[in-house]
């Protein structure tokens, strides 16, 4: 009788690992994929960089297939470490697809500037592996992993123009600081752990729920793991890490930097915080308010004084950041949604936005500041044009497409009574819309100086296109992105 | 009883001791050794504790790898420590502040700590009898099952860094003399040697 029933038990487990392992199926082929090309690339040796990106565009939009149609009904895999809803399900499509976009972009300059190696695409998809697992974490385990194994690939993507001073100095920044982070962000795990007992999202948002005394323990441990996090999206006070490795990275990892990993880690953040975290909301909601503002505001100000169009997108990456925990600190279905909507807008523009910044290119040599772009109308009217739109969707200026991200924002934060929030977002994004507004009257109204080479390939200009085309056309169809970000908010909620 | 307590401050007051020696101590392969010594203490207590396979990784990992590498990077490596030490006066009260805000947090975190009262149910494996299964057998028997996911992705950030280091380290330099064995069998006759007539009195062109 015994061996009848510890066959049965035996067959059981396995049925339950091959449902676990179907529910984490695109991840492991992900994994899979990244492997496979990394062995191709190596024994095909010099000169597979096209054909290795080639191949992990493939891999990544076959994954994204995947998640959207994973053959399972089961959402939870491996006791709860790993969770699938709609709202990750989401968040993972557009990572994939920025990831892709950024593949895409890059190619050229890699070329161009003595940086064939065929790692590059490869980082840029275990990145993005982890970057998907961070978005279904749903323990403090499989986050604090999935967030090792997408900072790693950045940290040797920010230094991989060895010969260059600048990107060393970069990667060295960043991986100090990341390291440091990751550090606040393990004590603040091992403090909640230590005062609950389990690391589960879901048990301790029941243990937080049920408990009437919360120890300060849990305070500083939620304190130190929002730091630690907000680290990855750049919100001040941990955003002096952006400028210099934004402009000392070559120009397509800090094109990758500025498109993906801040929304993953946005993610990230929204399913903590209202996972695991969701009773505590009072604590949280005062630190996410004050970083939001204190972003908004460095963002506004501090990138008044920039020159350098890179480090410029960097302080504008960092008041958007602000705009978007704006739709955070609101702490409600909308607010999630405006955060989606915000960030779905925000990924497209920037896309654009680097594609011009990867052709600004004078005699065969990058450019990168913004005096270069001056009197560019006149030699490049399409360019010129495509970069306007994007730089009023950028400041968020009515009928282009970054106006409505922001209008959702400031709408959630005002029904959830945060006013001096949404007047502070409307008043910094005023002064922001200064240097938006700068680089096209750089572009329109000062002298023609010298034009750029002709671009190279096809791929930066379709991206610049249809980045420009999707910021002027948004608002004729914006209900599809809107329904399916309300759904993708409400299944954080369904639980 | 006692003894376990006699232990245990002797092996935390030396811990203390060692690591405030690794920032103090002016030779940089001094603080090096210092920091050998901190692990092997804080292993002692982890075996005081009972946790005997954690204790272990400390010195085979820390000790026997980690703290070895440093000790060749810090005498492979010509750093000047005058010019590190240097900007020490300047940072110190930044740096004082910063540590003084973090250890009073400690403080008042410690002296009001509290657990949650579902702590106790909340604990998803609990660590097992030491007479039934050993500390070793007990993570080993989650490591490789319930935690099998986490443990994959630890070998993927690994594999990470390996191509990290390889990536942003190897280069192929031109005009290195590398033996290759089938190239030097493959070699013929005609492709290396010229017979060139050499008339008197002109010299080979």
């Amino acid at each position: 009788m015994t061996t009848v029933a510890s066959g049965l038990e035996v067959s059981l487990a396995m049925s339950q690992i091959e449902l676990d392992l179907n529910v984490v199926m695109p991840e492991i082929l992900m994994a899979i994929f990244g492997m496979l090309l990394l062995v191709f690339g190596v024994i095909r040796g010099k000169n597979s960089l096209r054909l290795v990106s080639y191949g992990s565009a493939i891999a990544m939009v076959f994954v994204a297939y995947m998640v959207l149609n994973l053959p399972v009904e089961q959402e939870n895999a491996f006791q709860g470490l790993f969770v699938n809803e709609w709202f990750s399900s989401f968040m993972k499509v557009l990572i994939l697809m920025g990831s892709v976009i950024s593949i895409f972009l890059s190619l050229n300059y890699l070329e161009n500037n003595n940086m064939n190696r065929f790692e590059f695409p490869i980082l840029i998809l275990f990145s993005t592996l982890g970057m998907m697992i961070m978005l279904s974490a749903n323990d403090l385990m499989t986050l604090y992993m999935g967030l090792e194994l997408q900072s790693l690939p950045l940290y040797i993507l920010a230094a991989f123009k060895r010969d260059n001073l600048k990107s060393s100095e970069a990667g060295i920044k960043y991986f100090v600081l990341g390291a440091l982070s990751s550090g606040l962000l393990l004590y603040g795990i091992s403090l909640i752990y230590g005062f609950t007992g389990t690391t589960s999202f879901e048990t301790l948002s029941q243990t937080f729920a049920s408990d009437e005394n919360i120890s300060i323990a849990v305070i500083v441990g939620l304190v130190f793991i929002i730091s630690g996090l907000i680290f990855k999206i750049s919100a001040v006070p941990f955003h002096m890490w952006t400028p210099d490795v934004y402009e000392g990275s070559p120009t397509a990892t800090t094109a990758f930097f500025a498109i993906v990993p801040k929304i993953a880690a946005m993610g990230l953040i929204i399913r903590i915080l209202f996972g695991a975290f969701a009773d505590l909301i009072e604590q949280w909601q005062q630190i996410i308010v004050l970083v939001s503002i204190l972003s908004m505001l460095v963002g506004a100000f501090a990138g008044i004084v920039q020159d350098n169009i890179k480090r410029l997108m960097a302080y504008s990456s960092i008041g958007h950041i602000g705009y978007a925990l704006v739709g955070v600190a609101a702490g409600s279905i909308d607010g999630v949604r405006g955060v989606i909507i915000y960030l779905t807008i925000y990924m497209i523009m920037s896309a654009g936005v680097f594609a011009v910044i990867l052709s600004m290119k004078k005699n065969d040599r990058m450019v990168e500041n913004i005096s270069d772009l001056s009197g560019i109308s006149k030699s490049n009217p399409a360019m010129a044009l495509l970069m306007t739109i994007l730089m009023f969707s950028m400041a968020g200026i009515p009928p282009v497409a970054g106006f409505f991200g922001k209008l959702f924002i400031f709408q959630a934060a005002v029904e959830s009574g945060l006013y001096t929030l949404a007047v502070i977002g409307v008043l910094t994004s005023v002064v922001a819309a200064f240097y938006y507004l700068r680089i096209i009257k750089v572009m329109y109204f000062d002298a023609f100086e010298d034009k750029f080479d002709k671009i190279q390939g096809k791929s930066l200009a379709t991206i610049m296109t249809i980045s420009g085309i999707f910021a002027l056309c948004f608002i004729i169809s914006p209900d599809i992105l809107f329904s399916t970000a309300s759904e993708a908010a409400q299944s954080l909620w369904a639980e | 009883m006692i003894i376990s307590t006699i232990v245990f401050y002797a092996l935390a007051g030396v811990l203390i001791l060692s690591s405030m020696m690794v920032i103090t101590s002016k030779n940089p392969v001094h603080s090096v050794l210092f920091l050998i010594l901190a692990f092997f203490n804080a292993a002692g207590l982890c075996v005081l504790l009972g946790a005997e396979f954690i204790a272990m990784l400390l010195v085979i990992v820390y000790v026997g790898a980690v703290a070895v590498l440093f000790l060749f990077v810090v005498m492979m490596l010509d750093i000047n420590f005058k010019d590190l030490q240097s900007g020490f006066k300047k940072y110190m009260s930044v740096g004082g502040l910063v540590g003084g805000i973090l250890l009073a947090e400690l403080i008042v975190i410690y002296s009001s700590w509290s657990f949650s009262k579902s702590a106790p149910e909340n604990i998803k494996f609990k660590t097992p009898d030491i007479t039934e299964l050993s500390n070793t057998e007990a993570l080993g028997r989650i490591l490789y099952t319930d935690n099998l996911f986490l443990f994959q992705i630890a070998g993927l950030i690994l594999l990470v860094a390996m191509i990290g280091a390889i990536t942003l380290t190897l280069r192929t330099r031109d005009g290195v003399m590398k033996q290759d064995v089938s190239d030097q069998v493959n070699r013929k006759r005609e492709d290396v040697v010229k017979i060139v007539k050499v008339e008197t009195g002109t010299g080979v062109a």
